[in-house]
């Protein structure tokens, strides 16, 4: 569950501080980006490594 | 030759107006972790709908479906109410609890069927549970988070769940029963109210 555990980390975070996400799971870099659009947070970097699909994400 | 002049009505000043008054939110005390109040803040600011799902299955693989939309609803800032009704309130039983209900026949309904998150049967490929065992498996090979997992991670995330008055009278459910953070028990005009304010409905 990525999205579920990237709006837990997120909710730890001060407003403009980031998170890296590290999923397993190709649906991540739709979701991800889904999720950030619904509630404005911002998708600072977006990456595959072999399979694993990592992303950065600030707080608004 | 003279022009009369009257006043205008302008759309596009007005509707600039309307987000420069909404350009105040950002300046907003910094919003609670969890529950309701945070997602209607998150309303206000970006006018998002409300979800309701009302779980009308207890059938594993439509409580995983509902479990899984609702706690990414929850993860998307979305209000969220998850109405629980007829084999989907036997879902939101503890999975401690055996044998529920008042009378035989209640008691021979939770009997034939055990109550709780942790024991949902297939609707097919059932197999005397090896279908679900299998399910399991798969799902902890593979990093799928299981129905009771996403339902911790739901609630946590501020989701709601009504149960249905009606079907906890029908069943002799109580509300110890249930699991821990249900919401208080209602009927089907709330959920037709709901509706028609400001919920997309989804029916599982």
């Amino acid at each position: 569950m990525p999205i579920v555990k990237t709006a837990q980390a997120v909710r730890t975070l001060a407003s403009g501080a980031a998170v890296e996400l590290l999923a397993t799971d190709p649906g991540s870099t739709k979701d991800v980006a889904a999720w950030c659009r619904v509630t404005g947070h911002e998708l600072l970097e977006q990456s595959v490594e072999g399979t694993v699909f990592r992303f950065v994400i600030r707080r608004k | 030759m003279t022009v009369a002049t009257r006043p205008t009505f302008d759309p596009l000043a007005e509707a600039i107006g309307a987000l420069e008054g909404l350009s105040d939110l950002a300046d907003l005390p910094e919003l609670p972790l969890a529950g309701p109040e945070r997602a209607s803040a998150v309303d206000d600011a970006k006018k998002l709908k409300d979800i309701l799902i009302i779980d009308y299955s207890g059938d594993l693989e439509k409580v995983w479906a509902a479990l899984i939309l609702a706690s990414t609803s929850g993860a998307m800032g979305v209000r969220t109410r998850v109405f629980v009704t007829f084999w989907g309130l036997q879902v939101f039983v503890k999975d401690s609890v055996r044998i529920t209900g008042q009378n035989w026949m209640q008691k021979m309904l939770s009997a034939m069927q055990r109550p709780g998150v942790s024991h949902r049967k297939l609707s097919k490929m059932n197999f005397l549970g090896m279908g679900p065992w299998m399910m399991g498996r798969l799902a902890k090979q593979y990093g799928v988070a299981s129905p009771r997992e996403l339902l911790e991670a739901a609630q946590a995330l501020g989701v709601e769940f009504i149960p249905c008055q009606m079907t906890m009278d029908m069943f002799g459910l109580k509300a110890s029963d249930m699991i821990e953070g249900m919401g208080e028990p209602a009927g089907a005009a709330t959920v037709i109210g709901l509706m028609t304010e400001n919920s997309i409905p989804l029916f599982i």
